[in-house]
């Protein structure tokens, strides 16, 4: 059964129509460890790419993959990285329904340009940054 | 998680890592999640609720360690 009603589908195949280049989601599941939610998280995942020909989905597991789970800063499942040109660091941990789909949504459109929505003085501030940031977004689904 | 993910977009320093709390209990107790949204950067700066830009990147510096920003 699909999670996406066709009726939100209908709207992010709007919202897709922005995305300005290809986006990669990249799935990290292990369903040894939790495999209800890697696989509704795949399913998700795999729902919204089919929203758009510019977005592919490729799925790794972090036991076997090692090398590209550590490269991503992944040891947790479910995982998924949205990359565009390149990793910009913008990653989901567990499945992003509720409240997180709509920065799902958003971040696929926004690594698709490589354009962050900042102020120029942000931005100025971010370019400056003397040392790594991780920020981390704790939220629920509703 | 909006405003983190754009940050992340802007500054190859920066990761953004949206995580579904009640799928992850044992870090959500870890960062004593209590209320959502709560925001941790570099587990040394953290706050609840949505902050406007101007004041999350606030946190941003303070969690870099910008002594200008300290206290």
């Amino acid at each position: 059964m699909p999670i996406l009603q066709p009726r939100d589908e209908d709207a992010v195949r709007k919202e897709f129509q922005r995305i300005a280049g290809p986006v990669k989601l990249v799935v990290f599941s292990q369903e040894l460890v939790a495999q209800d939610l890697c696989r509704q998280n795949e399913q998700l995942i795999k729902e919204v790419a089919a929203l758009s020909d510019r977005i592919s989905v490729e799925v790794l597991n972090p036991a076997v993959d090692r090398d590209r789970a550590a490269a991503y800063g992944i040891d947790q499942v479910p995982a998924t990285v949205v990359e565009g040109a390149r990793d910009y660091g913008v990653r989901f941990l567990g499945i992003p329904a509720g409240y997180e789909f709509s920065n799902l949504i958003d971040s696929i459109i926004a690594v698709s340009s490589g354009e962050a929505a900042l102020t120029d003085d942000t931005k100025a501030s971010l370019a400056t940054l003397a040392g790594d940031v991780q920020i981390k977004v704790f939220s629920t689904p509703t | 998680m909006r405003l983190a993910q754009h940050m992340a977009i802007a500054s190859d320093r920066v990761t953004a890592t949206a995580i579904e709390a009640t799928e992850f209990p044992d870090l959500s107790r870890a960062y004593r999640v209590s209320a959502v949204p709560k925001i941790v950067i570099n587990d040394r700066v953290e706050f609840e609720g949505a902050l406007p830009e101007p004041q999350f990147l606030e946190a941003v510096l303070r969690a870099v360690g910008d002594p200008a920003r300290e206290n």
